[in-house]
């Protein structure tokens, strides 16, 4: 695989809009890492990563298998809580706010900080209940017609409305692979969060059903603050304004798409884009 | 990735090292389709061996069964006598239900056969009707007083051993025409039957084979009740032969002749019952009686509906199943509200909240050993701690809920656990990653997917206890009770251990309603698992 066929049409396409916006606002980073360790168990996962991360717009981490990408993502809604083995130093914010600081709570946190999984998980509820169910724990509507129109927006924004409208009420489970990944997007969208994860949201999905999403996750950058992480390098390509890359639990070189995919400092992304490893 | 691949190595694999010669390798195939034929042959067997234990098994209980489904009864015309029932004329309630309904139904049977003398053959008459005839009698009084003083017709139960005869073969018999023209003495009593010199050789011969010589102080041949019983059919009466000589015949009348006259060759018979009185439960007298009543066209069999609506009797005819599946019902209904909720929300704990560490560990591993515990061990807790400590009242379904909860917690928590652990994490990580909490996660979504897991895990858990006997000896469960439980602290007993019971009785019609009681076991048993993998089936998701 020649360097080549990164496409860096799309890059330089979305570059412009994202420094357009950058040079207009020049505001405070959205997500701050300070010197993150993630440990599980004895094994030391994630070392000392420090990154910022822009508010609205999309950034995307890359590595190889087994980096701590993933790791990384979970830890900015501190999904790894769940695991009894995991143990986070260091400091993250958001909005200059510590989010492993005690007294915040981490429903809060996850009602701010949405995810999108690798496999598509919708509820085996109806589509209704799947969009329904955040905004039902959160409290977030007074009657039925706000919660309707809640359901009905957060779909037009996953670009699921039209496919769906007329089968509200049939099970999340029953739509295809790409219907229930953009379900889950409308799922998250709907409690209305500040930064949307996706942990290689297209990976089980085909091209045709890829490429809907990622046009999403286009449409979706100018209100939210994105981060995916991403297999497929071409895809951080197409969707990512800045590209972080890490490597054996470093971030090695976090830059602007463009410069990580046209020139990047570090030899070690040199030869993962390149295809030398991973 | 053009760089890589030029780096890969370009040498092939080493060649195979030893050739293998074709016949051996023909031979290795050879064998390994044989030792596979020899698996499924094996396979095979061993289902067919297990299939036909079961068919054998199941036919020979559904065959014993059987009779005790249907019972007999007399269909007669009772006089509900107003001076026996109701004497003061008021219809009081307490007069009514200690009235003597015995003397009627009585008084009943003795009307279809008339003429019957003697206290043993009068007694042998009433006796064959059951004790219930009268209870039942009493039951229709009451429910209808206006029936005092009129005759009613209404069926009778028959006693257990006169039901077995109807339904066996206990009355085996062959009849022999008259072969010579036969003079009774008399109408009743003993009567000498004379005939033609050497009519009766060929009984006689008969008698000699079956090793009765000629008693030379009687100077005749003396039938006992260890041969089989002659009985003689004449003038519309019966007589039962206990002395015979080539000419006469001698012996007690058991049912009254109609006249002295001679009966014509051909016109009466000799009946020879198989089975010698001695080794049946039934007497001459009673079969004769009960031929008559039969002949009579007042015999009906119907469905034994009693079996299913009364409680345990000593009377066969008379017990049924009520008491002990109310028993039962009781009993399960305590012990599925005590371990649905302790084991599922113990299921629920351990699987998602508890912390994972030695104490946790201890539990685990001592769940799993409970699971393994022999029951009659929880029977004697439950006689240590709930009789002997908490006096908690004896032989009651509460006491046996309790003890088979015990019983039946770790296999729901471990069945729940399962059923928790197979629901999908995606589904868990997309709650919690919305926002929900850790407990809304669980309730909103791991329990809904696990229920049927849960349920299922739980109806055979309910069925283990359904057939479960030994724990419930140890409270007392194994006591004769007659009445219906209407509460969890009345006495009761279940289901299997009314088959127990029933099963240590010698009458033989309590061998057969052990069985029917079996049947209905199974029946639960079957429907209870039937209703699990229905609703697994019903339930199931595919990820």
């Amino acid at each position: 695989m020649e360097n080549s066929t990164v496409d860096l049409s799309a890059i330089e396409r979305v570059e412009a809009a994202r420094t357009a916006h950058l040079t207009a606002g020049a505001k405070p980073a959205k997500v701050l890492a300070r010197d993150v360790n993630v440990y599980y168990g004895d094994k030391h996962a994630l070392k000392a990563v420090n990154v910022e991360i822009p508010d609205r717009g999309v950034m995307a981490f890359i590595g190889p298998s087994g980096c701590g990408k993933s790791t990384f993502l979970r830890c900015i809604n501190r999904m790894n809580d769940t695991i009894a083995s995991c143990r986070v130093t260091g400091k993250i914010t958001i909005d200059d706010q510590d989010i492993y600081d005690r007294s915040l709570d981490v429903v809060q946190l996850r009602a701010r900080v949405g995810m999108v999984f690798q496999k598509p998980n919708p509820f085996p509820k109806s589509i209704y209940e799947n969009v329904a169910y955040g905004p039902r724990i959160h409290g977030l509507t007074a009657n039925k017609a706000e919660m309707d129109d809640v359901v009905q927006s957060s779909l037009e924004k996953a670009a699921l409305w039209n496919e769906v409208k007329d089968r509200l009420q049939d099970s999340g489970t029953g739509l295809s692979g790409g219907q229930q990944q953009r379900l889950c997007i409308a799922r998250a969208i709907a409690v209305n969060p500040d930064i949307i994860l996706m942990d290689e949201p297209c990976s089980a999905l085909d091209p045709i059903a890829t490429a809907k999403v990622e046009t999403l996750i286009d449409e979706l950058r100018s209100n939210f603050c994105i981060i995916i992480v991403t297999h497929s390098m071409q895809q951080a390509a197409r969707v990512s304004q800045r590209t972080a890359f890490f490597h054996l639990g470093t971030l090695v070189e976090e830059d602007s798409t463009k410069t990580i995919f046209s020139n990047p400092k570090d030899q070690r992304t040199q030869d993962y884009i390149t295809g030398r490893f991973g | 990735m053009t760089d890589a691949t030029s780096t890969l190595p370009t040498q092939l694999p080493p060649a195979r090292r030893r050739a293998i010669p074709p016949d051996v390798a023909a031979a290795r195939v050879r064998r390994r389709y044989a030792s596979e034929r020899t698996f499924k042959a094996l396979g095979i067997g061993a289902l067919a061996l297990t299939a036909l234990f079961l068919v054998m098994l199941l036919t020979s209980i559904i065959v014993k069964s059987l009779p005790a489904f249907s019972e007999h009864r007399a269909v007669m015309s009772v006089l509900v006598d107003a001076a026996v029932v109701d004497p003061d004329g008021k219809r009081n309630a307490d007069t009514l239900r200690s009235a003597d309904y015995a003397s009627l139904t009585r008084a009943a049977i003795t009307t279809v056969i008339p003429g019957i003398e003697g206290r043993s053959a009068r007694k042998a008459l009433t006796g064959l009707l059951s004790s219930g005839a009268a209870d039942d009698l009493r039951a229709l009084v009451i429910a209808d007083p206006s029936i005092i003083g009129t005759t009613i017709k209404t069926p009778m139960l028959f006693s257990d051993d006169v039901d077995l005869y109807l339904k066996g073969d206990t009355g085996r018999y062959t009849t022999a025409a008259g072969v010579a023209e036969l003079t009774p003495s008399d109408v009743k009593g003993d009567i000498t039957l004379t005939a033609a010199d050497q009519s009766f050789a060929a009984l006689i011969a008969e008698l000699e084979r079956e090793g009765i010589s000629a008693d030379a102080e009687a100077g005749a041949h003396v039938l006992d009740g260890r041969i089989p019983s002659r009985v003689v059919y004449v003038n519309g009466g019966a007589v039962k032969v206990v002395k015979a000589t080539a000419n006469t015949l001698t012996g007690p009348v058991l049912l009254p002749l109609s006249s002295v006259s001679p009966a014509k060759t051909g016109s009466w018979n000799l009946t020879t019952y198989a089975q010698p009185e001695s080794r049946r439960r039934i007497s001459d007298q009673e079969i004769v009686f009960i031929d008559k009543i039969k002949s009579a066209g007042a015999i009906e069999r119907g469905f034994n509906w009693r079996f299913f609506t009364s409680g345990d009797s000593r009377e066969p005819e008379l017990a049924g199943i009520r008491g002990a599946l109310i028993g039962t019902a009781l009993t399960l209904f305590v012990t599925l509200i005590l371990c649905l909720p302790i084991g599922v929300l113990a299921a629920i704990y351990l699987e998602e909240f508890a912390p994972k560490n030695w104490l946790t560990d201890i539990i685990e591993v001592n769940i799993n050993n409970l699971a393994a515990v022999p029951s009659i061990v929880f029977g004697l807790l439950g006689l240590a701690v709930f009789l002997n400590y908490f006096n908690l009242p004896r032989s009651a379904p509460l006491v046996g809920g309790l003890v088979l909860a015990l019983l039946v917690l770790p296999t729901i928590i471990i069945s729940a656990r399962a059923a928790i652990k197979a629901v999908p994490p995606s589904i868990r990580e997309a709650a919690i990653g919305l926002g929900a909490s850790q407990q809304q996660a669980v309730f909103h979504h791991v329990l809904p997917l696990a229920m049927p897991g849960i349920m299922t895990g739980t109806i055979i858990g309910m069925a283990h206890a359904l057939g479960e006997t030994a724990p419930l000896l140890m409270i007392g469960m194994v006591a004769f009770i007659v009445d219906v439980p209407t509460n969890i602290s009345d006495a009761a007993t279940v289901l299997p251990v009314q088959i127990y019971l029933w099963s240590d009785l010698p009458e033989a019609a309590f061998q057969q309603r052990t069985a029917a009681a079996i049947v209905v076991l199974l029946g639960f048993l079957f429907a209870m698992n039937g209703a699990a993998i229905w609703l697994r089936n019903k339930f199931e998701r595919r990820w």
